[in-house]
């Protein structure tokens, strides 16, 4: 199978800003010489300059405070996180730095903070996180989160253009699972836009990053059960494309939200509450959620499997829906 | 002796004078209830603002905290803007969004701080990062307290910015209090410097009632920062001479600490070296006095005819160009 792996689309997508732009810098840990503890930045160092791809100490306060500083004087950094767990140690920073300085002071800051999110590598409580929600409650971020090599790398240039803040949160399950043939040019894939991946009547799953692979496998099952089910991968988790989401569920009439991170106060939540504002009338059953449950991510593999959604969980939820 | 020429050194007292009339009319504005907020004050630190500041150049970017009124009015920032701000008016450089000194943009040379003391320090070292990359030789300053020094975002932004040599100053003003916590249960240093000292930087101490010394280290500082020489931190002693805020009587502050210090207030200090040097005769000084009175008056007056911001205002510049939404629920049945 050839083409290009979601890594592999971040790569080039970083690469091909920082030859567009000469403002697009990187700075994060061990992304130089090491290229990244998941070599997403392999290679960069080489072809840009340790002034443009800078490894920095072991601090993400630092890391993020830089990029606010530099963002701020009409740089474009993107920020590596090693791991997205550890953008807990830049909370500050994000929410009340780079988030409301354009609001409180009139400066943009056009930086981006990437890193690897998400489970099913075994990694534990702090290696295998999503922590988009935190975020997804502060206004003056965007976040979004590709599921495919083509939006890994459309949506990273976006992210690299736009005039805010973006976290960009990669799923590492993703890296090199996934791969496809990548158009050539200078493309992006916007913010702010969903997408619907498969058309369906009987349902809307309306999901996000690795989850949408697993939205695909189910739908795959539901299909031989005589269910058809529609797949909204969101892409951008805030702010959502509510016309998206609604207009599929306004279609199906049934919605089941489908994401790995953790139920209560997750990004289903808040769709819960969109499609409970706009799309009252057209449900024709209660909203289904799949999520993680309300516990950290747990270590021994078999812990982790049950913690995690999977296409039966899903299925056993899409039967409900579909015959409530 | 100082390196400053005559002029220079009457505009330093000009400046030390226009800080405390400034914040005078602060303080009446409090007591009149014009003031949204809280006010904080710098009465005896005005030295240190003013005589760092002095040491920088045009193009330099300053990130002030909440008692560097002196540092923002030497930026060129005027009387009025820190009224309005105060005031929350729709005149004030953050359009009533954020009060007293939050505001500012590196392109208009300084940073907006936030209320999480320590963070400006690394948002600074990305300042002078930015500087580099931009070519620009500018140099970055910003001031921290002894209860902002306890922070992490003080030590991982000053450790990143001497790692990479950042053209960045930091002056750590020792007044002995961070609200009602004193130095001794911030650190078991014996002093700021000393607690700086394992970063590789340029460390000094100075005495922050003394313009004259104050402006000679940082003036050191800021031409080696700008050489590549790397970051500065320096400690400025100095006492808080208010409480942390006009609320609050700082009745743990020992009375004889207060009365000390009082005699080593920094203007009359200055005031009476200048006269003592015979740079200026007391009339001479009284005569900048009433004109820094005059000015400032004048633009207190403004500030107060200016009017209140728009409410819906508030849902505008959250991101560029869009506006927020106040009521985005419509309910509306099907047809």
């Amino acid at each position: 199978m050839t083409g290009t792996t979601y890594v592999e689309a971040i790569r080039q997508g970083l690469l091909e800003e920082m030859e567009r732009d000469d403002r697009v810098f990187l700075l994060g840990e061990d992304i130089g010489v090491y290229g990244g503890a998941f070599k997403v930045t392999d290679g960069l160092l080489n072809r840009f300059g340790e002034e443009r791809v800078i490894d920095t100490p072991l601090s993400e306060t630092a890391i993020v405070g830089a990029a606010v500083g530099a963002a701020m004087m009409g740089l474009r950094p993107v920020a590596e996180m090693q791991f997205a767990d550890f953008i807990s140690c830049a909370f500050d920073m994000i929410t009340n730095f780079a988030a409301k300085a354009r609001y409180r002071s009139g400066a943009g800051v056009p930086l981006v903070v990437r890193g690897p999110a998400g489970g099913g590598v075994h990694g534990g409580p702090f290696h295998s996180q999503n922590p988009e929600a935190y975020f997804a409650h502060t206004p003056g971020l965007k976040i979004v989160q590709p599921a495919t090599a083509y939006d890994a790398k459309g949506l990273i240039k976006a992210a690299i253009r736009d005039e805010d803040p973006v976290l960009y949160f990669e799923h590492k399950f993703l890296y090199r699972r996934v791969k496809e043939e990548l158009p050539p040019g200078d493309w992006i894939v916007p913010i702010g836009k969903a997408t619907v991946r498969r058309t369906g009547r009987d349902l809307s799953i309306l999901t996000y990053g690795a989850m949408v692979w697993t939205a695909f496998e189910a739908a795959k099952t539901l299909e031989s059960e005589g269910i058809d089910a529609e797949i909204v991968d969101l892409r951008t988790l805030f702010p959502l494309d509510e016309e998206t989401i609604c207009s599929s569920v306004a279609k199906t009439n049934k919605a089941l939200v489908l994401h790995e991170a953790t139920r209560t106060g997750g990004i289903g939540a808040e769709i819960a509450a969109v499609l409970a504002e706009r799309c009252f009338e057209y449900l024709d059953a209660p909203l289904v959620r799949v999520t993680a449950p309300d516990t950290p991510t747990p270590f021994s593999p078999p812990m982790e499997e049950f913690f995690l959604p999977n296409p039966e969980k899903v299925c056993r939820a899409a039967r409900a829906l579909a015959g409530y | 002796m100082s390196n400053l020429t005559l002029p220079q050194r009457l505009e330093l007292y000009r400046l030390l004078r226009l800080n405390r009339t400034v914040e005078e009319r602060l303080v009446r504005l409090y007591r009149q209830g014009k003031i949204v907020g809280g006010l904080y004050r710098c009465l005896g630190q005005e030295a240190i603002s003013v005589g760092t500041a002095y040491a920088l150049s045009k193009g330099d970017v300053i990130g002030p905290l909440i008692r560097n009124l002196g540092a923002v009015l030497v930026a060129g920032f005027t009387p009025r803007d820190v009224f309005a701000q105060h005031m929350g008016r729709a005149t004030s450089p953050s359009g009533g969004k954020d009060g007293n000194l939050h505001f500012g943009t590196p392109e208009t040379g300084m940073v907006a701080p936030s209320s999480m003391l320590g963070a400006l320090v690394a948002v600074m070292a990305g300042i002078a990062l930015g500087a580099r990359m931009r070519r620009t030789h500018a140099v970055a300053m910003t001031w921290i307290g002894d209860g902002a020094m306890s922070t992490g975002a003080f030590h991982e932004g000053f450790n990143f910015a001497c790692v990479q040599r950042l053209p960045l100053v930091v002056i750590a003003e020792n007044n002995g209090w961070a609200y009602s916590t004193p130095l001794s249960k911030q650190t078991a240093a014996r002093s700021l410097a000393e607690r700086a000292s394992g970063y590789g930087a340029f460390v000094e101490r100075v005495d922050g009632n003394d313009v004259l010394a104050v402006h000679e280290v940082a003036s050191r500082a800021v031409a080696r920062a700008r050489e590549g020489e790397g970051p500065a931190l320096l400690e400025a002693l100095t006492y808080r001479m208010k409480g942390h805020a006009e609320h609050d009587g700082q009745a743990y502050v020992p009375p004889e600490e207060l009365a000390e210090w009082g005699l080593r207030d920094p203007i009359a200090l200055y005031t009476r070296y200048l006269v003592e040097q015979r740079d200026a005769t007391s009339e001479t000084l009284e005569s900048l006095d009433r004109a820094v009175v005059e000015q400032v008056d004048a633009e207190l007056e403004a500030a107060e005819a200016a009017p209140m911001p728009a409410p819906r205002d508030a849902l505008k510049g959250v991101y560029a160009g869009e506006t927020a939404e106040a009521e985005p629920v419509i309910i509306r049945r099907l047809q």
